[in-house]
């Protein structure tokens, strides 16, 4: 590769990965701007107009077929245009979150929004790689950032444990990561990964399958999947409650959505189906079972969330066209649930000093005070536990029915009856809100936490997500957005 | 007089009417909303039944159909329809749709707007079930009916009414759940022989598609347990006593009405005509916990104190009969099980309603607290010894014809007709006067003790509209049964039919099978090898 063809395309490449640009830049401009107007409060909404535009880059591209640039190191349009909206929208929503409620627990310092956007630029790079150092590079800018943002309430104790143990165990399986490319490196001699399948010999070898097996386990401390799930209750307990939100959702996006385009690029093989099918089962059941008996509203949502990976591995099991589009349609959906009910706690835990500690039971009767908030969370809550009409529904359909065709119908019914246990604690937040009698006392706490009025960013981008599971609810055709992304033999369209 | 799209309108007018009640704010626009959409939606069901042409077969297609394809690259359709199934029960939705609205008009005390919005997206979710004839779409509305009803136990029940929501919710999700996995896979396996390999869930598609022998057990028991928990068949009824009794009258009045009943319908719509070999394999089993329903049922609404918990147990044992009936396999049950549906929605809604309005009065629901009431309030005791003796089954009110139909078609029937299950499901008839008169003499008649008592009020004018239509029923449908069974008779012949005609060549093929036993066994080991 010549540096004089490399110019030749640089344009090319560039214009494909406008947002990557656009992003980085934004988040050098934060970074030059907090330093000096520092805590200013238009700084957030210069952050938030970037996202968006850079979202509007991409949302067109999504249409266009999967492509490579910059020499093959990562892709551009189709499927990375997809990950790229997704992962942009759901930083865009946590932002606009964050905004009022940073602003309230006095945690608004302006480095917060550079590091999302930095964030966001490592889960782009990671979530479109099409080369392994180059989802290491991603992987560890966001990761990086995403340690900083865990301990960013420094005067809590916990969020020090939080930003701590994230860190600690990070790292370690950074290290998995590591070792898993040094082997496939060894076994195949290449780092591309549309390269890999074809330079398998003799069906791998104990090289490939470690390399494969210790690279599949980095990406399981990621999406956090048990058993490798045990620092997330205790990082999203700890986190700012939407900062929780982007990182429950936007990075385990990018980390899914890694995942896939490895998984399309090689070899189609029972072993690596069968092992992720059992993680699978025990990551749904697990994080389900550990999830009913939380009384924190947080750590119940980390375990929920726990168990949502499950149900996405669950289609990226089936090992097919329809199982990978599938987990992508999930994250979409999970997306818009998640960020929706973390940005609802967010706003309930309003003092700034319950957040990490905030129970259950302290919200009786919250659905009455504040209508918005407690319509809204109904709908997130029914739709995480996967009730039609709402996009949950749909979301579970599109992993489920993957799995049953490719013949794993053990696996589908276990995750269905894991969802119905998980019914049991997603219902509890309803009665609370809803049916729960509070006694005078707690009543009067209550009524101090709801005597504030909902800012309007944040009910605007609850409502939005509360009307965007009701539309991808009624409209499985929205399916289609990432059903045409991998032919059918599960590979990208584009390889031949 | 023709609608276009009628069926579409039945089933979404009354959403139509919950998204109007939450923009309003007075209580009283929203009651009359709540009153007007639910009152309109019954007389377009009325036009509905007249455009229905009984004598046309559904072996193609229902009538008054509306479809499109819903999912987009698999045949996943909003198709929606009529037949002789699901005509009456359609109907029966649509009636008590007005009349729960009544029920409930000073009942509901507060978060009026929550209330009638949630009673109105259950009954859009109610008529949907009835009306799908796409198993997925079937399954939407299906879990649709819960998160309302979740809300009316949990909100405006009573004590228990936590309790009694989540064990109402998380029984049915589980069953429903299951029933998803099931449909995942017959789509899959039904596209794969009928539809080009496309998954499909188009009902008729799927009664097209024979499922083999060896999947068709576990899959008609992933169906038969939603269906079975719905009903509820024992022993699985253990959360519709609890529902019922925490539920306000609105809502006991939709479950035991028309909620239940999906848990019956589905077992006609989808779990004989899909599995025919397995049903009837397993028709005794059914028979028998249908029949043990009954008696125990009957047993055990006998002993209880309160009235509305004696008539929640009472459905265990009406429901039975259904079981019974339909598991019996022959026109005559099958019929009599159709039309019981419609029976007991109608004579235990007012039952229902009844005690709903003793309640508003005297704010309990203990029989002891009552007695010789009959003197205070002729007019609502009339009411209640006429719906009970429907209930009981006298001969000339409905309640007769359906168990006497069901009885006699389980008598001849060859899969379930041993004599002594039929003979102990009789007692069910008789167990049932007792129970039922006996509370009607412990509240209504004897002496008049309490002063409270003395001095009820009688029916208001609201509560003769909404109890007289019942009444007036439950009396046609006793004294002029023919014209009801009319209606439905060639569906169920049509789909005794099919599940014989399907029966016998599943069976067919699988004795050719075991023929070529020896091949099978070489050809799927070559396949294993060709694998690796």
């Amino acid at each position: 590769m010549d540096l004089a063809s490399a110019y030749d395309s640089m344009g090319a490449d560039l214009a494909s990965s406008l947002s990557l640009v656009l992003l980085s830049l934004g988040a050098l401009v934060a970074v030059v701007w907090d330093a000096f107007r520092p805590r200013d409060r238009s700084l957030p909404w210069f952050v938030a107009l970037i996202l968006a535009i850079a979202a509007a880059i991409d949302l067109p591209s999504i249409g266009h077929d999967t492509t490579t640039a910059f020499y093959g190191l990562i892709h551009v349009g189709g499927v990375a245009s997809f990950v790229k909206a997704l992962v942009i929208g759901a930083t865009l929503l946590s932002v606009v979150l964050s905004i009022p409620y940073l602003e309230r627990t006095r945690h608004n310092i302006g480095e917060v929004y550079a590091l999302i956007l930095f964030a966001t630029v490592g889960m782009i790079v990671l979530g479109t790689a099409n080369n392994l150092i180059a989802i290491f590079v991603g992987l560890e800018t966001m990761s990086i950032c995403l340690y900083v943002m865990a301990g960013l309430i420094r005067e809590d104790e916990g969020g020090n444990e939080s930003a701590l143990k994230y860190f600690i165990l990070g790292a370690f399986s950074t290290g998995f990561f590591l070792y898993g490319i040094a082997l496939l490196y060894g076994a195949t001699g290449t780092m591309y990964l549309n390269e890999i399948a074809s330079a398998v010999r003799n069906g791998g070898g104990v090289m490939f399958w470690g390399g494969l097996s210790l690279l599949l386990i980095g990406f399981l401390f990621k999406v956090s999947a048990v058993p490798f799930h045990m620092w997330t209750p205790d990082v999203y307990q700890g986190a700012p409650t939407t900062l929780t939100g982007y990182m429950s959702t936007a990075s385990k996006t990018a980390a899914f959505a890694s995942l896939v385009l490895v998984l399309v690029n090689i070899v189609p093989d029972v072993r690596w189906s069968d092992a992720l099918a059992v993680i699978a089962a025990i990551t749904m059941v697990a994080g389900n079972l550990l999830a009913l008996v939380q009384s924190n509203v947080k750590r119940m949502l980390a375990y929920s969330s726990i168990a949502h990976a499950g149900y996405v591995l669950v289609g990226l099991s089936a090992g097919s066209a329809a199982g990978y589009s599938g987990a992508l349609y999930y994250m979409l959906i999970y997306t818009l649930m998640n960020i929706g009910a973390f940005g609802v706690m967010s706003v309930l835990e309003w003092d700034g000093v319950t957040g990490r500690n905030q129970s259950l039971d302290s919200l009786a009767g919250v659905g009455y005070r504040k209508p918005l908030l407690g319509v809204t969370m109904g709908l997130f809550m029914f739709s995480l536990t996967g009730f039609p009409p709402l996009g949950g529904f749909l979301g579970k359909y599109a992993v489920f029915a993957p799995a049953i065709e490719s013949g794993r119908t053990w696996l589908v019914i276990l995750g269905l009856l894991a969802s119905a246990a998980s019914a049991y604690y997603y219902l509890r937040v309803l009665y609370v809100f809803w049916m729960k009698k509070a006694d005078d006392t707690a009543d009067a706490a209550v009524a101090a936490r709801t005597s504030f009025v909902v800012p309007a960013p944040t009910a605007a981008v609850l409502v939005a997500c509360a009307i965007a599971l009701l539309l991808l609810g009624v409209y499985p055709a929205a399916m289609d957005i990432t059903s045409s992304f991998f032919s059918d033999g599960g590979s990208l369209a584009f390889l031949p | 007089m023709s609608v276009s799209h009628v069926t579409s309108l039945v089933i979404f007018l009354p959403l139509l009417g919950a998204v109007v009640t939450l923009l309003l704010r007075s209580d009283a626009a929203i009651k009359w909303t709540a009153l007007v959409s639910t009152t309109a939606t019954f007389l377009l069901s009325i036009v509905l039944f007249s455009g229905f042409d009984s004598s046309i077969s559904t072996a193609t297609a229902p009538q008054l159909v509306d479809q499109f394809r819903w999912f987009s690259s698999v045949d996943v359709k909003y198709f929606v329809g009529i037949d002789g199934l699901n005509v009456l029960l359609v109907l029966l939705t649509t009636l008590l749709g007005p009349i729960v609205v009544l029920s409930s008009w000073n009942y509901i005390s507060h978060s009026i707007r929550g209330y009638y919005a949630l009673i109105l997206i259950l009954q859009t979710g109610v008529t949907g079930v009835f009306c799908s004839f796409d198993v997925i779409l079937f399954y939407v509305f299906f879990e649709l009916t819960l998160i309302p009803m979740y809300f009316v136990i949990g909100i405006w029940g009573g004590e228990n009414r936590i309790y009694a929501a989540v064990k109402f919710v998380l029984y049915t999700l589980v069953g429903s759940l299951l029933l998803l996995a099931a449909i995942l896979y017959l789509g899959y396996h039904a596209g794969d022989a009928v539809n080009a390999g496309v998954f499909t869930t188009d009902w008729y598609k799927l009664l097209a598609y024979g499922v083999p022998v060896g999947a068709q057990g576990w899959l008609f028991f992933l169906f038969a347990l939603a269906f079975a928990i719905k009903v509820p068949l024992f022993p699985f009824h253990t959360w519709l006593p609890d529902a019922h009794v925490q539920a306000p009258t609105g809502g006991s009045v939709i479950l035991a009405g028309v909620l239940l009943k999906m848990g019956t319908y589905g077992l006609v719509r989808f779990c004989l005509p899909f599995f025919p070999v397995a049903a009837q394999e397993y028709a005794m089993l059914f028979g028998v916990l249908a029949v043990i329903g009954i008696v125990y049922g009957a047993l055990v609404s006998r002993v209880q104190p309160d009235a509305k918990k004696l008539v929640a147990y009472s459905s265990v044992s009406h429901l039975g009969f259904v079981v019974l009936g339909i598991f019996a396999f022959n026109s005559e049950a099958m019929q009599g099980a159709v039309i019981q549906m419609v029976n007991h929605g109608l004579s235990t809604g007012a039952l229902f309603l009844i005690l709903g309005m003793l309640y508003e009065r005297r704010h309990t629901r203990l029989m002891s607290d009552y007695g010789g009431i009959a003197r205070s309030v002729p007019v609502l005791s009339f009411f209640m010894v006429f719906s009970v003796l429907a209930s009981a089954g006298l001969p000339g009110l409905n309640g007769f014809v359906g168990e006497f139909l069901i009885l006699i078609g389980a008598f001849k029937s060859s899969a379930v007709g041993h004599p002594l299950l039929i003979g102990i499901a009789t007692t069910g008839v008789i167990l049932a006067a007792v129970y039922l008169l006996w509370m009607v003499y412990r509240v209504f008649f004897g002496p008049l003790t309490r002063d409270e008592n003395r001095e009820m009020k009688d029916l208001n004018l609201r509560e003769l509209v909404l109890i007289a239509p019942l009444a007036v029923l439950m009396f046609v449908m006793g004294f002029a049964p023919n014209y009801f069974l009319k209606q439905t008779e060639p569906a169920t012949t049509f789909l005794l039919e099919t599940v014989s005609a399907k029966r016998a060549a599943a069976l067919d093929a699988e004795e050719k099978k075991m023929v070529r036993g020896e091949d099978d066994n070489s050809e799927s080991l070559s396949e294993t090898v060709s694998l690796d």
